[in-house]
């Protein structure tokens, strides 16, 4: 007879998971590395993880494509299959926590990309109730932004930015998946106010990004994987209505902590030059 | 290939967005990204599939833009191959069956 199955509700941007494992040390990983994300909600979802032996973590690229109705997600160290009409997928991995975050992320860009959000290469904030997007190529300045912030300030996530369309705009949630800082979010959310394209520099300053500037850099840095034309034609839809709707900069920036002046002055700036050109201006330091 | 036969259609392997009047490309097996300026996205537009490039060039570049005619023949053809090159535009002898929509 087959063990059965305990389960640990998993919710991360509002969208609960049910993970379900017959190994007790798996689900004991589990609930160690969601704390925080862990909920009593009902489950939109359900995935179901048998453990394979040790594999290490692959370097291979993951690969998201679809057969009949499922897609099946793979890497050299799981392989899963999802089901998105009925929301079940089952996963084959060793007990790894970089395996299990990589699946729950390629999951949940699966699910937002159907609902007009997405993942995105970014460290988010929360500051006098708004979030705030901080996102650039490797070594741009993501981590340093959120250690050079001051106390008061929520950590959303130092890494992987979690945005879901809103009444009014975007709402950033917080997220498990670390980055450099190794510090996992805090699972709370809040109206996007602005996205920032990191650049260091000798200054600080604030400069506008023309449309499709802001589209491109957008597109390099979503964390999107399949290879389904649908899905993609969805995403720069998607994108493009992220950038009418949230004002998108480039922020160069001199790492040290009057740099969060300027942001925390961004929404003040912003309204000001709204009130005085239609067109807005570049707010510099 | 004489250069009043060359068809071109737009590929179904690509999403294209128009925002604050340029076209945004990406092509979905690569994800490689492209953004059109407004000749390009005349061009683009304008590839059905049954439309030959010269006239494509006549019509809505010479028509609406203040070109030389030689040149936008020579700066169209250079695009459409770079964008075929990518997968982005079909390009034929003859006459193609546009795959995506506009």
């Amino acid at each position: 007879m087959a063990a059965p199955r305990k389960v640990a509700c998993v919710e991360i941007g509002g969208i609960p998971i049910a993970l379900s494992t017959c190994d007790e040390g798996f689900l004991d990983l589990l609930r160690q590395r969601y704390d925080g994300f862990l909920s009593y909600s009902s489950p939109e979802f359900e995935l179901q993880f048998d453990l394979t032996d040790p594999r290490p973590v692959s370097d291979d690229d993951v690969r998201v494509r679809r057969e009949g109705d499922d897609w099946l997600i793979e890497r050299g160290d799981f392989q899963a299959r999802w089901d998105s009409r009925i929301g079940r997928g089952s996963v084959r991995q060793n007990a790894n926590p970089y395996s299990l975050d990589s699946v729950l992320r390629i999951l949940h860009s699966l699910i937002l990309a159907e609902r007009g959000g997405f993942l995105l290469h970014a460290a988010s904030t929360i500051c006098n109730g708004r979030a705030y997007l901080f996102s650039g190529v490797s070594g741009a300045g993501k981590t340093t932004m959120t250690r050079l912030a001051p106390a008061g300030i929520t950590l959303l996530t130092d890494e992987i930015s979690y945005l879901r369309p809103s009444a009014d705009g975007y709402a950033a949630f917080g997220t498990p998946f670390t980055g450099e800082l190794a510090r996992v979010g805090e699972n709370c959310a809040a109206p996007v106010s602005a996205l920032f394209f990191l650049e260091k520099g000798p200054e600080n300053r604030i400069d506008e990004l023309p449309s499709a500037e802001a589209v491109r850099r957008l597109m390099r840095n979503i964390l999107f994987f399949a290879e389904d034309h649908r899905l993609v034609e969805k995403l720069l839809a998607t994108a493009c209505d992220f950038v009418a709707r949230v004002p998108i900069r480039r922020l160069t920036f001199y790492p040290d902590a009057r740099v969060w002046d300027l942001v925390q002055n961004f929404d003040c700036n912003f309204d000001r030059n709204l009130a005085r050109n239609s067109e807005g201006v570049p707010v510099h330091a | 290939m004489p250069e009043n036969c060359i068809y071109i259609a737009r590929s179904s392997a690509i999403a294209a967005r128009a925002l604050a009047g340029e076209m945004m490309v990406m092509n979905s097996a690569d994800s490689t990204f492209f953004t059109l300026n407004e000749v390009a996205t005349a061009i683009f537009q304008a590839a059905d599939g049954r439309t030959p490039l010269r006239e494509i060039v006549r019509d809505h570049i010479c028509e609406q833009f203040d070109v030389d005619p030689d040149q936008a023949q020579a700066d169209a053809e250079q695009f459409v191959t770079e964008l075929s090159s990518h997968g982005i535009l079909l390009v034929s002898n003859q006459p193609l069956a546009s795959e995506a929509p506009r």
